[in-house]
């Protein structure tokens, strides 16, 4: 519809903290409009009374306030000149640069028809035993960091993204701290990457509800160079706690009946949609989705964490191991569900049961970590596996090694061998004949 | 004439729309787009105001729009050619869209409308026939697809001709049935059936009491399931639900498996896809995917469908049920329909129930699994539905609505247990929590003893028992250090151990060791049986574990290799010798 033709709406009939009615007609679900030049959509239409949510809330807004529709729902214009930028929620640009061209198209698009999708296979090497060898990572995944907000989950994504063989990095940032956001840019422009950035960002100086437009920003971004241009895109999304607030915020003000911890009864549903854009697509192209999720003192029973879980293929824990001091992908928390796509078949045949002896005699130095605090005597096994835990968190764990796939599953075998006998490790017998260091 | 509406009012995918004659509840409409038709489905009437939950996204979507009511139900065509088809919750044939993305108003046909199937006929002219009577056989992938009458005609109908054998597509009339008051009706290979209504062409349901068999040593020895049974496995995310799933939908002795992805996410279906067709059904030797229908609606599919999804799939399960053939229906996860339930309660204000789920959950779950089970038909012969939902319990919390009222009506459950996935025993099943109520059935036990043997049941519960001293005796050593308790302590532990380790733990990515037959599971719970009942003797703690340890070393080395194989025989040598160096000598 041109400009010229565009109808002003005044007569609004209601205000709360993040919405406002109005009465217009011919309007469309979902539609974008202006309230007093503020960016607003469509959320519920009945009759001639149109409910907009506003993103940047609703201070100061009068009830003759200009309601002007757009006859379109939120869009981005995509062309290779989004690589190497920086834009806001709106995909306007902030980092002083011109106005990107290119196609407009409706962020939010529709699903991948799961039968023209293809099955991931294709292994990203971090140099991060934690993920490689104990949770390897596969293209098209979608994985997220769950961590209390004090851990170095950012500076764990950077090096993850960093060292991924990908075309292009998108960095979706949610109520991120200016702090963090000047911390990637840095980091990646140190790295000579920044060619390969798209950033869409809502720090936390901007409004809660903006957030809402991150995902499918950084998605459609996506979408754009994993399918038209068949690029292998990596997709950072941080923090999805964050967006979870602000939909808590939107439905609450919209008096939904929430479920639980206060969330939308839809969660699950929202979180899906943003997630499931994670594919590989049968021309090459693939949208891999690193998210994080910060929890509140560790309790992955909350509702965002609890139905991500249920979402994602997997996700990654970090922590701080007490015995050598440094911060480790936790194996027993951890998972990738995509693991067993690569593991012993882009990888060496003994991946698989090195990767769960490993684990399993981790877990029993575990175990007899416990007996010694409890003041029992360890048996001769139980110290073996105390130094065995010792050595794999510090030279095969720590998130500062950096080592390829053989190497690990070599060191891991040389740990084994220094310090268990063959049958305790439980492997296939020929896997141990063929590697078991003497 | 059908009756016409416009949009009045929207709020997400609820759409008001005012009518302008009858409508009734579950009556289908469709939303005219400007020529983009949405599906949609009354779930509310008010006055003359009908609320339609729509299976697409409203995005764009105006007041005033036409909507057209289409006087039935939301129904699903039956007929030969669904085997090996993957289809969207409302049965739209996946493969005929074009383009990598899913198109609003996309509805493709599910059946091939070309095809020629050979058709035999089954009844003859003269034969009193009612809804379900077998009239006739197509051959679809080595499954004797019968063609039956319409299970929608109601009374007894006299066959007046059949088509003779032939060559036929699915339109072709092979039958002229007249009614009592000489009404005659031609009849084809298809026909429609609202998905949400029970199909019961069929004489009674008996207590079910053939095992089915799945391949997993925890479920079939330890809680086995039946033809007809149902099931129910609850687990939070990470503990292999899926996983296990898979393995049973691939494993199970069934002539019928569909798969219904309600929910859950596109990557599994993929895997489904990608492998199925690859995979060899271990029970006849042909391709997995001949045998399979996969109903898909993802998670990032519209969340009406997959109300629908979990309904096209039973009334999919019920049709080849009525052809008595044994059917398996699995739907991973009936969470997501639960939460699709919530979704929409919550649009319409409705007072909620418990965690905001609706009031009716319960009887809508309790009539759903229900709809399961073994049957004997009109006929004479026999079929069976066996269900298998999973449950995703919201913080791996058992204590919600959606678990607690599964369980009121499944009649096996297998708790996952997040602990034991932690600690890589797989898969998860807790032994102690889970049950199977089909081992207290009489018929049951009857069919056991005469199939596998008559100590059978005595060796699981055996089993069983050892398992939960085990566990009492491992909290015992917590609390008092190894040295607290006796050796012997030590060695009923490790007794439990070794079952945990020979017969529960099973490596799905295995060739061997994924799919146990009933035979060698029967070997696998006599050799463990006969350890456990042999007394030894250690002079300290230290030495159990140390000959646990090696005799579970080749215990797996045995479930790693071919059954009876040299290799096998060798490790089974090495077992008893090691057994007679600590063995008492009575």
């Amino acid at each position: 519809m041109a400009k010229a033709f565009q109808k002003i709406y005044t007569k609004i009939t209601q205000i709360t903290k993040a919405t406002c009615s109005v009465k217009a007609t011919n309007v469309g679900y979902d539609e974008l409009a202006t309230v007093e030049g503020r960016l607003a959509q469509v959320v519920k239409i009945i009759g001639d009374e149109v409910t907009l949510q506003i993103f940047e809330g609703t201070e100061g807004i009068p009830t003759n306030a200009e309601v002007i529709f757009m006859g379109k729902s939120p869009s981005l214009k995509v062309s290779e000149q989004l690589a190497g930028r920086f834009f806001n929620a709106y995909g306007d640009p902030i980092d002083g640069g011109p106005v990107p061209e290119g196609e407009e198209r409706p962020i939010g698009g529709p699903s991948v028809n799961p039968v023209r999708r293809k099955q991931p296979s294709e292994l990203i090497a971090t140099g991060i035993a934690g993920i490689d060898l104990n949770n390897t990572l596969v293209s098209g995944q979608k994985i997220p960091f769950f961590a209390d907000p004090d851990q170095p989950f950012n500076q764990v994504m950077a090096t993850v993204a960093l060292r991924a063989q990908t075309d292009k990095i998108i960095l979706g940032g949610m109520g991120m701290t200016n702090d963090d956001y000047l911390y990637f840019k840095n980091v990646f422009s140190n790295a000579g990457a920044l060619d390969r950035i798209i950033s869409f960002m809502n720090t936390t100086e901007d409004p809660a509800v903006e957030r809402l437009l991150i995902p499918d920003m950084a998605l459609t971004a996506a979408e754009y160079f994993a399918v038209d241009k068949n690029e292998k895109v990596l997709v950072l999304l941080t923090d999805m706690t964050s967006y979870a607030d602000a939909l808590s915020i939107v439905s609450n003000r919209m008096d939904q009946i929430p479920s639980k911890d206060s969330m939308p009864g839809s969660l699950y549903s929202d979180l899906a949609k943003i997630y499931e854009k994670a594919a590989q697509f049968p021309a090459g192209g693939s949208i891999t989705i690193v998210a994080v999720t910060t929890l509140s003192g560790g309790d992955i029973t909350h509702a965002v964490p609890d139905n991500t879980g249920y979402i994602t293929e997997g996700q990654l824990f970090l922590r701080r191991d007490s015995d050598v001091g440094k911060v480790v992908v936790d194996p027993f928390r951890s998972l990738s569900r995509l693991k067993q796509l690569v593991q012993g078949k882009k990888t060496r045949e003994d991946h698989p049961q090195v990767m769960n002896a490993a684990v399993r005699l981790y877990a029993d130095a575990a175990n007899a970590k416990t007996k010694l605090e409890n003041g029992f005597d360890l048996t001769d096994y139980d110290t073996r596996a105390l130094s065995f835990a010792r050595d794999y968190a510090e030279k095969i764990l720590a998130i500062d090694v950096n080592l390829d796939t053989t190497e690990m599953l070599d060191n891991t075998w040389k740990l084994l061998s220094q310090h268990f006998r063959p049958a305790e490790v439980n492997m296939k017998q020929e896997l141990i004949d063929t590697y078991w260091q003497q | 004439m059908l009756t016409k509406g416009t949009v009045k009012g929207i709020i997400s995918n609820l759409v008001i729309v005012e009518a302008d004659g009858a409508v009734s509840q579950n009556e289908i409409a469709y939303i005219d787009l400007n020529g983009t038709r949405l599906m949609s489905e009354v779930i509310k009437v008010v006055g003359n105001n009908a609320y339609v939950q729509v299976f697409e996204s409203t995005r764009g979507l105006t007041v005033g729009t036409e909507v057209e009511f289409q006087g039935h139900m939301l129904e699903v065509v039956l007929g030969p050619g669904l085997l090996q088809r993957n289809l969207d919750g409302l049965e739209n044939d996946l493969d005929k869209m074009d383009g990598i993305f899913l198109k609003r108003g996309d509805y493709t046909f599910p059946l091939d409308e070309e095809k020629l199937w050979h058709f035999q006929p089954i009844a003859q002219p003269g034969d009193k026939v009612t809804a379900g009577s077998w009239l006739g056989e197509v051959d679809e992938n080595f499954q004797p697809h019968k063609i039956m009458v319409p299970f929608t005609m109601k009374g007894e109908y006299t066959v007046k001709s059949i088509t003779q054998e032939g060559e036929y597509t699915i339109y072709k009339t092979i039958a002229v049935v007249e009614d009592s008051n000489g009404q005659s009706t031609e009849l084809n290979m298809i026909q429609r059936w609202p998905v949400k209504m029970p199909l019961t062409a069929y004489k009674e349901k008996p207590r079910p009491s053939k095992l089915l068999e799945t391949g997993v040593r925890s479920i079939d020895t330890l809680n086995p399931i039946v033809e007809g049974g149902t099931g129910f496995i609850p687990g939070a995310f990470g503990t292999g639900k899926t996983v296990l799933q898979h393995a049973i939908s691939k494993q199970a002795e069934a002539d019928i498996v569909i798969i219904a992805a309600c929910g859950e996410r596109a990557n599994e279906v993929v895997e489904i896809f990608t492998e199925f067709p690859e995979l060899i059904d271990p029970h006849t030797g042909r391709k997995l995917m001949e045998r399979t229908i996969i109903v898909a609606n993802t998670s990032n599919m519209p969340v009406a469908a997959r109300e629908a999804s979990v309904y096209t799939a039973m009334t999919i399960g019920e049709y080849y049920r009525s052809m008595g053939l044994k059917v398996l229906l699995m739907a991973d996860s009936t969470s997501r329909w639960a939460q699709a339930l919530r979704e929409m309660s919550n649009r319409l204000e409705e007072l909620p129930g418990p965690d905001a789920f609706p009031m009716d959950l319960s009887a809508i779950i309790s009539n759903f699994y229900g709809r399961a089970g073994h049957v004997v038909l009109n006929n004479g012969k026999e079929g069976s539905i066996t269900f298998i939902g999973t449950v995703s319990p919201a913080g791996g919390n058992l204590k919600e609505p959606v678990t607690e009222n599964t369980k009121k009506v499944a009649r096996c459950f297998y708790a996952l247990e997040q602990d034991r996935a932690d600690k890589k025993r797989y898969p998860a099943i807790n032994p102690i929590d889970s049950y199977s109520k089909y081992i207290e059935y009489p018929e049951f036990e009857e069919y056991i003893s005469e199939h596998i043997s008559a100590d059978w049941t005595e060796k699981v519960n055996e089993a069983k028992t050892r398992l939960l001293r085990g566990k009492e005796i491992a909290e015992q050593i917590n609390i008092l250090g190894d040295d607290g308790v006796p050796t012997a302590y030590h060695i009923t532990f490790w007794k439990s151990e070794l079952i945990d380790f020979i017969v529960l733990q099973q490596d799905a990515f295995d060739d061997i060791d994924s799919v146990t037959p009933i035979e060698r599971q029967k070997y696998i719970l006599d050799l463990v049986t006969d350890i456990c009942r042999t007394d030894f003797e250690f002079d300290h703690f230290d030495k159990v574990a140390d000959f646990f340890k090696e005799l579970i070393n080749i215990g797996r080395q045995m479930n790693y290799s071919e059954f009876r194989s040299d290799k096998f025989n060798e490790y089974r040598k090495q077992l008893d010798e090691l057994i007679d160096r600590k063995k008492v000598i009575q």
